[in-house]
């Protein structure tokens, strides 16, 4: 059961970054640090909002928003310059995000760890097969098919989505076809980045929201990108699920075993399959 | 004279150094020995700090290097280059400290191992493309991470090894002058000549048919392979070499640090030595030493007004990015070329 | 003697190559002509081990070069120059030459001596003959494209290969660089004993030294042999545009 919560919680998070490989052809490190804000940000609206709890999903949905927005305006005013450069540039720009946003973060909220209750609705636990599960722990795995459809319906059924899609698949025919390329990686981006802040918001019930929570993340997002398959919606499902069940079973043969295994995973679907189990050649 | 002006002093003259030396192949006056006489009479002339800030810069300085022979020779950005790093400073830590080995022996042992770490993942990254290839270093260097994190019995997992002894240095008093060093000032200046020493030979190997080809292979692969070059070997045998010269590094690290832990190896560690590698100038072979003592400094500097340093630096690497992208060294370099031209008008 | 055996390649689903055979005899010139797209590059990667055949062989001298990775084919004698101009272009021209007579010469593996002094003389031999005296310290990246040319069929020929094979040698030149190259071809290829095989889109250059014409459609051979015959031969002016040229020449 933890394995699956821990994979579609990975799941919500590396969705973003697939999405944004799969578009622009870069790892954004920032992506943790989006989710980071997202996890703080709803703290803020919580605080706002109704500091005694409640308003769970209106402090969730702002705080994803205002991520999302974030996201945007970083595309708009810093990353667009830095098209037609060599990739290590824009990649050493992302890290620049993640150097700046974590200290942002610091600076705003301080170092204590934070934490924010559960809507009532799921505030409590359930007994399943012989076991107590978290009522909020049943959501997320729930959540995660569900987003998982969400977003392919966005890509597959509506005019956006297809733009993405396409240029996911060739950048220069699009553009050729005179659609607006900068106004999809705008889009692109600010989608990856709400995605990103409402993980970071959905799981603040069940993690508590500490500095460096960004730089943790991001390495498991990643793993689950390459695992799966960079750019592949359900590689990205599929890879957060095995590397969900590689973390649990890792932990039960042999504690230090599991942080290994992961990366060894990681190293051997690199070696033998760059693309992933359900990506593309590049 | 401070610290701080003594490092604008060193910083300005490797940089001209540089500028001067960017393209021509026999120089006037000898820079590079000037700047290690300096160097060399730190122990003397400044403090116990200064000294442990030279000696920072040295080692990273050799860091910064081998990681420019893949990223600024060959044109293979790695993601990983702490691995090696870390291998070779808990090679030569755990073999001083739990085995009582000589430096002498255990040194050069960190090198081999790091190196042949580098030759067997190596192998498997030189054979991906860009993007790839970048990720497997990850991948790697994650699992050196995980193996030091975990295996308590060997690295001593996430305590690490502390108190990684001294090597013995009483020959040094032999030595006119250095009688009355402590033994972290003598090991300094051991670490300087070694580094002195192993720049010199990757200076002079940067520079030979072999790093001809390096450099032909980064400007086009594809050619390369048509004029002959088996161009994955040139890799493999280009990563070996910066993977050794990580090693020692590292060894020298873990002694001058007195401990090898965990977090060395991180991967934002091999961020930090990105940073400071194009921050020098990935096209200059003095590029990376500068960087080094700039970044050292600045972190120096920094600290002593505000805890958000990762802003800092973050900033430091915006400007760099979308302003000089040279780094230091191709900044100076610009504003030579900008000043000859002046004159020969 | 270079001989291709009914070599194919298919991508997908889409046939680049089929069924091409085609020999150049020791010190014959020949060129492959073709509409875009008719495969003609792809022949060429095809030889020189960039691509792998889905069937076919090629030789060399009777020997079996099929596949053969690119860096081995260049040490059998085979020079390439690429049809979009492959250099080296963070190296200055000397160097970029310079660098192609170390790898010829198995410097390679030379970890110590100074790169700079080796091989000057060979260089300067050869900027002569490719006439880029005077642009040694050029940064080759700024060259001008016909200079570009130059600098690339400098590189092909840097390794002394015996078999030389140039993708559209005057693609992009004027009529006065044009004209110039195909002197300087004719002059490099008897000097040096070469053999010569070409794709080309300028007609003029073709017919002018062209012993051999094979003609690409689609990926199929449909014509073989003299420029004479090849002229004449109507399913050659059906699919290819240069009829009017063509008849021009006769003239």
């Amino acid at each position: 059961m933890g394995g699956l919560t821990t994979a579609m919680f990975l799941f919500l998070i590396a969705s973003g970054l697939s999405l944004i490989f799969g578009v622009m052809r870069i790892i954004n490190f920032a992506h943790g640090s989006f989710y980071m804000f997202g996890a703080y940000l709803a703290w803020q609206a919580v605080q706002w909002l109704h500091p005694t709890g409640g308003r769970f999903w209106l402090a969730a949905l702002l705080a994803a928003v205002g991520v999302g927005i974030l996201g945007a305006v970083t595309e708009r005013l810093f990353f667009r310059s830095l098209y037609g450069r060599e990739e290590l540039y824009q990649l050493l720009f992302t890290y620049a995000l993640v150097l700046i946003l974590g200290d942002a973060a610091k600076f705003i909220w301080g170092t204590d760890q934070l934490s924010v209750s559960a809507p009532p609705a799921l505030a409590g636990s359930v007994q399943i097969l012989g076991t107590t599960q978290p009522l909020y722990s049943l959501f997320i795995i729930a959540i995660g098919p569900a987003i998982a459809f969400a977003l392919w319906w966005v890509l597959n059924r509506t005019g956006a989505g297809r733009m993405i899609r396409a240029a996911q698949m060739d950048r220069e025919m699009l553009d050729a076809l005179g659609a607006n390329v900068a106004t999809v990686y705008t889009v692109t981006f600010a989608l990856s980045a709400f995605l990103a802040g409402l993980s970071g918001a959905l799981v603040t019930p069940i993690q508590s929201i500490v500095p460096g929570m960004d730089v943790l993340i991001i390495v498991q997002a990643f793993i689950v990108v390459v695992i799966g398959g960079m750019g592949s919606l359900w590689g990205t499902f599929w890879g957060s699920v095995i590397y969900g069940q590689v973390l649990s079973f890792g932990i039960l043969i042999f504690p230090g075993f599991s942080l290994f295994s992961v990366f060894a995973l990681m190293a051997v679907i690199l070696i033998v399959r760059p693309w992933g189990l359900f990506g593309r050649p590049l | 004279m401070t610290v701080a002006a003594k490092k604008k002093v060193l910083r300005r003259r490797v940089a001209t150094a540089a500028a001067l030396r960017s393209r021509a192949i026999s120089f006037r006056v000898p820079w590079t020995l000037v700047i290690f006489v300096i160097m060399a009479t730190v122990p003397w002339v400044g403090s116990r700090y200064d000294t442990f800030l030279a000696a920072q810069i040295t080692i990273d300085a050799l860091f910064a290097v081998s990681l420019n022979l893949l990223l600024g020779t060959t044109g293979l950005v790695s993601f990983g280059h702490v691995a090696y790093f870390g291998v070779g400073a808990y090679v030569c830590g755990i073999l001083m400290k739990t085995y009582e080995v000589p430096f002498s022996l255990a040194f050069p042992a960190a090198g081999l191992g790091a190196a042949l770490f580098a030759l067997i993942s190596g192998y498997f990254c030189v054979r991906l493309i860009k993007l790839y290839f970048a990720m497997l270093t990850l991948a790697f260097s994650q699992i050196v991470w995980a193996i030091a994190y975990k295996w308590n019995a060997v690295t001593g997992g996430d305590q690490g090894l502390p108190e990684i002894p001294y090597p013995n240095l009483d020959w040094m008093s032999a030595i006119p002058g250095c009688g009355d060093l402590s033994i972290g000032a003598r090991f300094y200046l051991l670490t300087l000549v070694i580094v002195a020493v192993s720049l010199a030979a990757v200076h002079r190997v940067v520079r030979s048919p072999f790093g001809r080809v390096l450099t032909t292979i980064r400007d086009n692969p594809e050619r390369a392979a048509f004029l002959g070059i088996n161009v994955r070997l040139y890799r493999l045998a280009a990563f070996v070499v910066a993977g050794g010269l990580a090693g020692l590094a590292g060894a020298l690290y873990g002694i001058f640090s007195r401990g090898v832990f965990a977090d060395y190896v991180f991967w934002s560690k091999s961020a930090e030595i990105l940073i400071m590698t194009i921050l020098g100038g990935i096209g200059y072979f003095w590029g990376p030493p500068v960087g080094a003592a700039a970044l050292v400094w600045l972190n120096q500097v920094i600290t002593d007004y505000t805890q958000y340093w990762s802003f800092v630096l973050g900033v430091i690497l915006l400007v760099l990015l979308f302003g000089f992208p040279g780094g230091i060294v191709g900044g100076l370099d610009l504003l030579w070329q900008r000043v000859k031209r002046l004159r020969n008008a | 003697m270079l001989e291709v055996s009914n070599i194919s390649k298919s991508f997908g689903g889409f046939r680049a190559v089929s069924g091409v055979s085609l020999t150049v005899d020791t010190k014959q010139i020949a060129a492959v002509i073709g509409p875009n797209g008719a495969g003609k590059s792809t022949l060429f990667n095809l030889i020189t081990g960039h691509l792998q055949p889905d069937s076919g062989a090629v030789r060399l001298d009777s020997r079996d070069i099929t596949g053969v990775p690119p860096y081995r084919i260049c040490r059998m004698g085979i020079g390439r120059s690429f049809q979009r101009t492959n250099i080296f272009p963070r190296l200055t021209v000397f160097e970029n030459l310079q660098a192609a007579f170390l790898v010829h010469y198995g410097r390679g593996r030379n970890f110590w001596s100074r790169a700079d002094a080796l091989y000057r003389d060979e260089t300067d031999d050869l900027l002569a003959l490719v006439g880029l005296v005077g642009q040694e310290g050029t940064i080759a990246g700024v060259l001008s494209y016909g200079n570009q040319k130059q600098l690339e069929l400098g590189l092909a020929l840097a390794s002394d290969p015996a078999v030389l094979l140039l993708d559209e040698p005057t693609a992009g030149m004027s009529a006065a660089e044009t004209h110039e190259t195909i002197q300087l071809l004719q002059r490099i290829v008897a000097q040096r004993g070469l053999t010569l095989l070409f794709t080309e889109h300028d007609m003029e250059v073709v017919f002018s030294i062209a012993q051999k014409i094979a003609v690409l459609h689609q990926g199929r051979i449909i014509a073989d042999g003299r420029p004479e015959e090849v002229r004449c031969e109507p399913e050659v002016r059906r699919v290819y545009l240069g009829h009017r040229l063509m008849d021009a020449q006769r003239q």
